[in-house]
C-alpha cells in the first residue's frame, strides 16, 4: 500500500511541480552559461559561476522554505530570520573550533567536537531561542510578532559584536579542551574547524575516493588545483540535497493535520480555537520548528566560508528572504523554491553580471568617480558618464531593482508567481471513499465514534 | 453507550429533571477534578445499547436529565459600560433554547462568555456540572460545548472538505511527529481515512456535499452557516450554541436549517441559539430567555413570553 502510495506521490510531484521548476532552473543556468561564453570564461570559470549560482539557489531556496512554514502556513510574521541563522552557524563554531592552543590563527578557540556535533548543537539552539521568542510574543497580533521578532535578530547581532563575549577563558578545572571561548566581537571568529564537505564525506567513507576523483579532474579537465572548484560545484548539490529534504518534510507537514490547523490558524485564529484546537501549542511548534530550519540555512549559508564577522547578519539578509518568499508565492512550497532560485538568479547575482556583460560587450572606458561627474555629461549631451556610473554602481542599485520589483509585484501579482496555490491540507485524497454512496441521513449525524 | 430512544426528552421531562439538576449542583461542583471520570460513568449507567443500528445514530450526549448548561450571576463590563449584567439561566438537555434580545442587548457577549472568548468579571459558567468559567475556548470546545459565528466565519482559503476535516476532537495527526515520521504517518492516514467517511456522512445530511471541493470563500452566505454548523457538529459535541444562524439566510434555507435542528434535536443534542426573529424563536423553541440591557428580562415558555409587557416594550422601544 504504501509502495504505491508513495509512487503516486512522486508522479503528482512530477506532473505538476518538477516540471516548472526544472524549466525555470534550467532558463537561469543557461543564462549563466551564455553569459559566462560571453565573458570568455574557461571550463573552471564557467564552473565557477554554476557553482556559485547553485549555492544562492540552495541557501536562498532552503530558508524561504523555512519562512514559508512561518509565513505561509501559519501566518507567523517573522523579521528575525537572520538572527536564528547566525545563532545557528555562531553556535557550530563555538562547538567545533579547535581550542586555541592546537594551533591555527583563530586568538578565539572553542570545544572541538565534531562538525555533526556543531551542527547539531546548532539547530538545536537555533530552535530553543525560536522557542523563547515565541513564548512571549505568540501571543500578540502579528504585527506586534513581527516587532519583536526584528528586535531579536538585532540583539543577537549586538551580542555578536559585544566584547563582554568576545572570548571567555575556560577554566582548566572543568576539564574540558577548550582553554578560550567566545563569540570573537566586532572581529568575528576564524572558522578553522574541519570542512564541512570533508566532515561529511570521511563520515560516509568517500574522502578517498573523491580525492581519487580529483586527481582525474586534474589530469583531464582541469590540469592546476581542481579542489575548490569542485569542492564548490559539491557543495551547491549538497544543498540542493538539502533543499529537497527541507521540500519533502515541509510538504508532508503541509499534508497532514497539523498543517491543516495551521492552516487554519492563518485563515482564522479564533475559529480554530473554537473547534477546540489550542492553537498556542500549535503555533509555538511550527515557529520553532522553522527557526530550527533557519538556523540550519543558517550553518549551511556560513559554514564553508573560513570565517563570519556580526555585520553578515544585518536585517537585510531577512528582507532578502521575504522578497524570495514573495516572488513565489506564500503558502506553497514549490513556489517557495522557485521564488528562491529567481531571487537568486537575477536579482542577487544577476545585476553583476549583467554589468560585466556590459562591460564586456563594448569596451567602455573608466567610469565616473561621483555623482556630480557622472551628470556633467548630460550638460554637453553625453549620457556615456552617467550609464558608466550607473554601471559601476550596480550592486548598491540591486537593492533599488529589488524594490521596483517588489513594487511591480505588489501591483500585479500580489500573490507571487505560483498565485494562492492552496495545496490541499490532508494525508489522504478527500473524494468520497468509494463503495457507501448510500448512506442514510439519520446515521450521518451519530456523534458516534470514529476511531 | 445510550440509548437515544429512551433520551429523547420531552419539555416535560425535562422540566422536572430540572429540579433534580438544581438540587446535584454542589455535588457536581465537588466533583470537578474527577469529572472526566464521572462523565464516562454516567454514559454507562444509561443503558446498553440493544442493536447494531441503535448503535450507530447513538451519541455521546449526556441526556440522563441534567442541566448541560449553567450560567450564574455572569457579568461583563467593557470600560463604563455593563454588557451583561448578573445574568443567570439554566439551559435544559435535549432542548431547543431561544435567546433573544433587542440590539445590545448582550447576547453575543453573553455567548462568548460561555465560550470563553471573553473573561467575565463575575459570574459562573458550568458545563455537564464542571466550572468553565475562563478557560481556553479550545477546552470548552473539547468539553463538548460547540458555537457557530454570528457573522460565519469561514476558513476561506481552505475547501469545503478542509473545513470539516478540521473540526474532528483528537486527532493523532495534530502532533507534528505522528504526521511527518514515516510509520506513525501511514495510523495518521488511516484515521484520516476513517474521519473521512464521517466528513462525507455530515456532507450528505446538510445537503452540501455537492460543494464539498469547492473553496469555503466562495460559498454564498446560506451555504456558509450550513457548513459553519456541520463543523460544529463534527467536533462531536453535546450541546451547539449558535449565534444568528438565520441570519442573511434565505426563506426557503431558512426552513432547511430548522429541520435539521429539529432532526439532531430529536436525537438528543441541546441547542442555545441566539436569533433577533421573534417569530422563528416563538414556532421553534420551547423555552425563551429575554436579554435587555445585559439582564434577563424573561425567561419562559414562548406563550408567557408573548404575553409579557416588559418584553413588548422592551422590543417596540419604551424608554426604560
Amino acid at each position: 500500500m504504501s509502495g504505491t502510495d508513495a509512487g503516486g506521490w512522486f508522479d503528482a510531484l512530477f506532473d505538476r511541480d518538477l516540471s516548472l521548476v526544472l524549466v525555470v532552473l534550467a532558463v537561469i543556468y543557461v543564462a549563466y552559461v551564455l553569459a559566462g561564453v560571453a565573458f570568455g570564461y574557461g571550463l573552471r570559470g564557467q564552473l565557477n559561476s554554476i557553482a556559485n549560482l547553485t549555492f544562492y539557489v540552495g541557501v536562498f531556496g532552503m530558508l524561504a522554505l523555512a519562512l514559508n512554514l512561518h509565513w505561509g502556513y501559519t501566518g507567523l510574521f517573522n523579521i528575525g530570520i537572520v538572527g536564528f541563522m547566525g545563532i545557528g552557524i555562531y553556535v557550530t563554531a563555538l562547538v567545533s573550533k579547535p581550542p586555541v592552543a592546537e594551533g591555527g590563527a583563530a586568538q578565539v578557540g572553542g570545544f572541538g567536537l565534531p562538525l555533526g556535533v556543531g551542527i547539531l548543537a546548532g539547530v538545536l539552539v537555533a530552535g530553543l531561542f525560536g522557542l523563547l521568542v515565541a513564548l512571549p510574543a505568540l501571543r500578540l497580533r502579528a504585527d506586534y510578532l513581527a516587532i519583536v521578532t526584528v528586535a531579536f535578530s538585532e540583539i543577537i547581532r549586538f551580542t555578536m559584536m559585544s566584547r563582554t563575549f568576545q572570548s571567555v577563558e575556560v577554566p582548566t578545572a572543568l576539564g574540558l579542551r577548550a582553554d578560550t571561548v567566545g563569540l570573537g566581537g566586532g572581529g568575528g571568529l576564524i572558522l578553522n574547524y574541519t570542512d564541512p564537505l570533508e566532515a561529511l564525506l570521511r563520515t560516509v567513507f568517500l574522502w578517498d575516493p573523491y580525492l581519487a576523483f580529483l586527481d582525474l579532474v586534474q589530469q583531464t579537465l582541469i590540469p592546476n588545483n581542481p579542489k575548490p572548484v569542485v569542492d564548490g560545484l559539491l557543495y551547491g548539490v549538497m544543498l540542493l540535497v538539502g533543499v529537497f529534504a527541507f521540500y519533502v518534510l515541509l510538504t508532508r507537514l503541509g499534508r497532514s493535520p497539523f498543517g491543516r490547523v495551521l492552516k487554519a490558524i492563518r485563515e482564522d485564529e479564533d475559529v480554530a480555537n473554537a473547534l477546540g484546537k489550542d492553537t498556542d501549542r500549535f503555533k509555538l511548534t511550527a515557529f520553532v520548528l522553522g527557526a530550527a530550519l533557519m538556523g540550519f540555512g543558517g550553518i549551511l549559508w556560513y559554514s564553508s566560508r573560513g570565517s563570519i564577522t556580526p555585520p553578515s547578519f544585518r536585517p537585510n539578509i531577512t528582507f532578502f528572504i521575504w522578497i524570495a518568499l514573495i516572488i513565489g508565492g506564500a503558502g506553497s512550497n514549490t513556489g517557495s523554491f522557485l521564488g528562491g532560485a529567481i531571487f537568486a538568479g537575477l536579482l542577487y547575482e544577476g545585476p553583476r553580471y549583467v554589468k560585466n556583460l556590459v562591460e564586456a560587450a563594448f569596451e567602455l572606458g573608466d567610469a565616473p568617480r561621483n555623482f556630480g561627474e557622472a551628470m556633467a555629461g548630460f550638460a554637453s549631451l553625453d549620457p556615456m558618464p552617467f550609464v558608466l556610473y550607473t554601471l559601476d554602481s550596480v550592486s548598491q542599485l540591486r537593492l533599488v531593482i529589488m524594490g521596483v520589483v517588489l513594487v511591480w509585484l505588489m501591483h500585479n501579482r500580489p500573490e507571487g508567481l505560483l498565485g494562492h496555490r492552496k495545496e490541499i491540507a490532508s494525508s489522504v485524497d478527500l473524494s468520497r471513499p468509494s463503495g457507501d454512496g448510500t448512506t442514510d441521513a439519520p446515521a450521518a449525524t451519530d456523534g458516534g465514534e470514529t476511531r | 453507550m445510550s440509548d437515544t430512544d429512551e433520551e429523547v426528552v420531552s419539555p416535560t421531562a425535562a422540566s422536572e429533571s430540572e429540579s433534580v439538576a438544581d438540587e446535584g449542583e454542589s455535588v457536581a461542583g465537588e466533583s470537578e477534578s474527577v469529572a472526566g471520570e464521572s462523565e464516562s460513568v454516567a454514559d454507562a449507567d444509561v443503558g446498553v445499547a440493544t442493536d447494531d443500528a441503535v448503535d450507530a445514530v447513538a451519541t455521546d450526549v449526556d441526556v440522563d436529565g441534567e442541566t448541560p448548561l449553567e450560567v450564574e450571576g455572569l457579568r461583563k463590563t467593557f470600560g463604563g459600560i455593563v454588557a451583561v449584567d448578573e445574568v443567570s439561566f439554566d439551559v435544559e438537555a435535549g432542548t431547543l433554547t431561544g435567546l433573544i434580545g433587542p440590539n445590545g442587548a448582550g447576547k453575543s457577549t453573553t455567548f462568548n462568555l460561555i465560550t470563553g472568548m471573553l473573561e467575565p468579571d463575575a459570574g459562573t459558567v458550568r458545563f455537564n456540572g464542571e466550572d468553565i468559567t475562563g478557560a481556553q475556548p479550545h477546552e470548552i470546545a473539547n468539553r463538548g460545548l460547540a458555537r457557530t459565528f454570528q457573522i460565519a466565519r469561514e476558513l476561506e482559503e481552505m475547501t469545503v472538505l478542509e473545513n470539516m476535516m478540521l473540526a474532528p476532537k483528537g486527532q493523532s495527526g495534530e502532533t507534528l511527529w505522528r504526521s511527518v515520521l514515516p510509520f506513525t504517518r501511514e495510523a495518521v492516514e488511516r484515521e484520516e481515512a476513517a474521519q473521512l467517511e464521517r466528513v462525507w456522512e455530515v456532507l450528505d445530511f446538510f445537503e452540501i456535499d455537492h460543494l464539498a471541493e469547492e473553496y469555503a470563500g466562495n460559498l454564498s452566505g446560506g451555504q456558509r452557516k450550513l457548513l459553519e454548523m456541520a463543523r460544529a457538529l463534527l467536533t462531536d459535541p453535546d450541546m451547539l450554541l449558535l449565534d444568528e444562524p438565520f441570519a442573511g439566510v434565505n426563506p426557503s434555507l431558512e426552513k432547511r436549517l430548522l429541520e435539521h435542528i429539529h432532526e439532531l434535536r430529536e436525537e438528543g443534542y441541546t441547542f442555545l441559539i441566539v436569533e433577533h426573529d421573534m417569530d422563528l424563536i416563538m414556532n421553534n423553541c420551547e423555552r425563551v430567555i429575554v436579554l435587555h440591557q445585559g439582564r434577563v428580562l424573561q425567561d419562559g415558555t414562548p406563550a408567557t413570553i408573548r404575553e409579557s409587557e416588559d418584553v413588548i416594550e422592551a422590543y417596540l422601544g419604551g424608554e426604560v
